[in-house]
């Protein structure tokens, strides 16, 4: 007996309702409560500066496709508007509109479609978008308005340092630290996120929030963000403990420039992270190396964006060199 | 903590609709279609010839070398044809075709063989006993199990593990027979243990059944040397090297077999044929199927002839659902998809799965996003999304190097990507091709 329009196809027969979307999705969930703390530190400045980086990545993204590429359109796939949300949230909130604009063709078109799109980029999209920003126009990049009292709209900003700026400042000028921290906002300041900085990296806690809500969904593991923060907290706690005066507190070293928003959401990138355990370990200990390395003997204060870029390169190299260790086989697999 | 394999493995959704639903008889078809190759090795010789009168458990093909086996005819009959079918295999396979007796499916009726526990036989007439009845394994592999009773002097046995893990989705055949033959089981534990001189037996069950867990607690005696381990409940479980890592946490070297860590793997099902081998001479002509599926009226499970075809099995549930678009043979993570319902019932048959339309058809295969769940899940510790580039681009050579061979298509990476990727087919692809160089170059 012959069933009409019979399916054969080879085994598994049922699928996980995992999809890609619903990764992505997850991930513009757990970005939510940092927007809505930047939305009241910021006012509708924050609301202006995300929209404008979502629109221009969704737009560029479908013009390239359609009209350069001649392939469909995947703008649905939410991963544009990820590139968006978190470019927007590294830049500083007084940025011109023009600005953005072309950060977000740099992220989309150079970083991510000109390598072959979704899942064939190298680097990550919105940090080659900062970057490229931070570079282009350092003066305008380096404007952070401070969060004030019944402050509204983006105008009224004063502008001023992030405390790992200031921090920088001061040792240049010969300060010591005991001089400096009467400067730069306290640790439950950081923790909430009235200083200044970058959009999204303004509250700690509301990313810490966020980025605890994708490891409980598993759409990232712990161990990039758990490594890379205890990497940071180590080498700056070492340099501390050697001289708190020269050196600043590893809490503040945590709490500002971006690195929980970078521990938890840029370095967690699936394209651009290794793909096993052991790779994503070395690849976190690289990005906290690195990025103490550039705060303390580099010119910039921050860093983040640079380490995880720098160590993005180096993906290819970490996934096959520390493969998942083979079942039945005692030693580690061969090395290609 | 419930014991389980370290590495790798998911769990989905298990559905096992029919593990309330006592085992029931299937009766006796018309026709039998009996394929010659129902186990792995070497098809069997057919001994009848057509027209041949043939009673239950007579010899109908011989087994064809040292890993083959012999094959019964499941009824008294004629046969009628000695014909090329189409098996679940998707080719052509030889078959003897039996009409059944009238009179043998009108007055059927099976023997209940009274429970016997004083084991007569020694090993070596046991060894036979299961040569000549024809067991193979049951669990899915077909590996005729007298070829693993047989041990080189140079290898030491220890450990007799017992699969009772049904780790599949939907599939209660084992469940439904340790309730019910929880007795004879142990018998054929113990017909096994005095074959291979083995002191130690543990029975692997997954915590999703703790019912049958609970029956073989009840009935063992600590003195007997068999344990029960209940298992967290995992896909692939019921792999023999997952089943071994996760019991007694020894690991199968790569190519290799249970027997270099010591241990011999028999599933619930074919401990049952050997008790019943051994301690009635009965060949094995008949095992326990779970029809199922979503849809279906009334899923179940049977004792079915071997050879029966599948549409019996079918028109006993209620029929194909309307909207029905695959029917598998086995369970949903390995089964193979099924032409049609003539497709007969072998040795290896553990369910028929009917799917229906939301499920028969995989979705949109979208871009590798590199979110590495397939490597995760992997219990063999393999990089799936590197195997399945590899095969793509033909590159062989590499992927021998990054052992394509050792996958045991369980089908984790192709069920949990989130692009849909096709991976499995790619790797199974990738890996017949490489294991085919590898014979040309020895």
């Amino acid at each position: 007996m012959s069933i009409p329009s019979i399916i054969i196809s080879a085994s598994p027969h049922v699928h996980s309702d995992r999809t890609s979307k619903k990764i992505m999705y997850d991930v513009v969930i757990a970005l939510i409560p940092a927007f809505l703390v930047s939305l009241y530190v910021f006012g509708i400045g924050a609301l202006i500066i995300t929209s404008v980086a979502v629109i221009s990545c969704l737009l560029f993204e479908y013009l390239i496709q359609k009209y350069l590429l001649k392939t469909s359109a995947t703008i649905s796939d939410g991963s544009a508007l990820i590139t968006g949300i978190l470019l927007g949230f590294n830049l500083p909130s007084s940025l011109p509109i023009w600005m953005i604009i072309v950060g977000s063709l740099v992220a989309i078109g150079i970083a991510k479609l000109s390598f072959g799109g979704l899942g064939f980029n190298i680097f990550n999209p919105a940090l080659v978008g900062r970057v490229f920003l931070l570079i282009s126009f350092p003066v305008q990049m380096t404007m952070w308005p401070t969060p004030l009292d019944n402050q509204t709209s983006i105008s009224d900003a004063v502008t001023g340092a992030t405390p790992l700026g200031i921090i920088k400042e001061g040792l240049m000028f010969g300060d010591t630290m005991t001089k400096i921290s009467t400067k730069i906002p306290s640790i439950i300041e950081m923790l909430l996120g009235v200083t200044g900085g970058s959009l999204g990296e303004m509250s700690a806690l509301a990313l810490i929030f966020g980025g605890l809500f994708l490891i409980v969904r598993k759409v990232i593991s712990w161990h990039i963000p758990v490594v890379m923060i205890t990497t940071m907290i180590l080498i700056t706690g070492i340099f501390w403990m050697i001289d708190p005066q020269q050196y600043a507190n590893p809490l503040i070293h945590i709490l500002s420039g971006g690195a929980i928003l970078g521990a938890f959401f840029m370095a967690t990138d699936l394209v651009t992270s290794p793909m096993s355990k052991k790779g994503m370990v070395i690849f976190a200990i690289g990005i906290g190396l690195i990025t103490v390395v550039i705060r303390l003997f580099g010119s910039y204060p921050e860093g983040v964006s640079f380490a995880i870029i720098i160590m993005n390169a180096f993906v290819p190299l970490i996934n096959s060199y520390f493969k998942p260790r083979r079942f039945g086989n005692k030693i580690r697999s061969k090395i290609m | 903590m419930l014991k389980t394999f370290p590495k790798g493995g998911v769990h989905p959704h298990e559905n096992k609709l029919t593990s309330s639903k006592a085992i029931k008889k299937l009766p006796i078809p018309k026709f039998v279609y009996v394929p010659v190759s129902q186990h792995i090795g070497i098809p069997s010789t057919i001994v009848v010839e057509r027209k041949e009168k043939v009673e239950i458990g007579q010899v109908i093909a011989k087994s064809g070398g040292y890993v083959s086996s012999n094959i019964h005819s499941p009824v008294a009959g004629t046969v009628t044809k000695l014909d090329k079918i189409i098996d679940s295999s998707g080719y052509k396979k030889q078959c003897i075709v039996i009409r059944t007796d009238a009179k043998n499916s009108s007055n059927y009726k099976e023997v209940e063989f009274p429970l016997k526990e004083k084991i007569e036989l020694s090993p070596g007439e046991i060894l036979q006993q299961i040569t000549d009845c024809g067991i193979v394994g049951l669990g899915g592999a077909t590996f005729p199990s007298h070829v693993k009773l047989i041990i080189k002097e140079d290898k030491k046995i220890d450990y007799l593990i017992i699969n009772g893990v049904e780790c599949e989705p939907y599939l209660t055949a084992d469940h439904r027979l340790m309730l019910e033959k929880a007795n004879e089981i142990i018998v054929g534990i113990k017909i096994l243990m005095s074959a291979l001189h083995v002191k130690k037996v543990v029975i692997g069950i997954e915590n999703n059944k703790k019912d049958a867990v609970a029956v073989f607690k009840k009935l063992l005696d600590k003195k007997d040397g068999i344990q029960i381990a209940a298992l967290r409940v995992k896909y692939p479980q019921g792999s023999e090297k997952q089943l071994i890592k996760a019991i007694l946490k020894r690991e199968v070297p790569k190519n290799g077999l249970p027997l270099d860590v010591g241990v011999i793997v028999h599933n619930v099902g074919t401990v049952f044929a050997i008790y019943e081998a051994v301690q009635y001479n009965k060949p094995l002509v008949e095992r326990v199927v779970t029809v199922t599926g979503k849809k279906l009226k009334n899923p179940s499970n049977y004792w079915v002839k071997i050879g029966t075809p599948v549409k019996d099995l079918i028109a006993e549930v209620g029929g194909l659902p309307e909207g029905t678009r695959k029917i598998v043979n086995g369970g949903p993570m390995m089964g193979v998809a099924i032409k049609n319902t003539d497709i007969p019932v072998t040795k290896g048959t553990s369910g028929i799965l009917v799917i229906s339309e939301e499920e028969a058809s995989r979705k949109r295969v979208e871009n590798c996003i590199r979110c590495g769940e397939c490597v995760f899940v992997c219990p063999m510790g393999l990089e799936p999304f590197l195997l399945m580039n590899l095969s793509e681009k033909g590159h062989y050579d590499r992927a021998s190097i990054e052992d394509i061979t050792t996958c045991i298509e369980c089908g984790s990476c192709s069920y949990v990507c989130p692009s849909n990727r096709p991976l499995l087919d790619y790797i199974r692809f990738g890996k017949n091709i490489v294991k085919k160089l590898e014979t040309v170059k020895n």
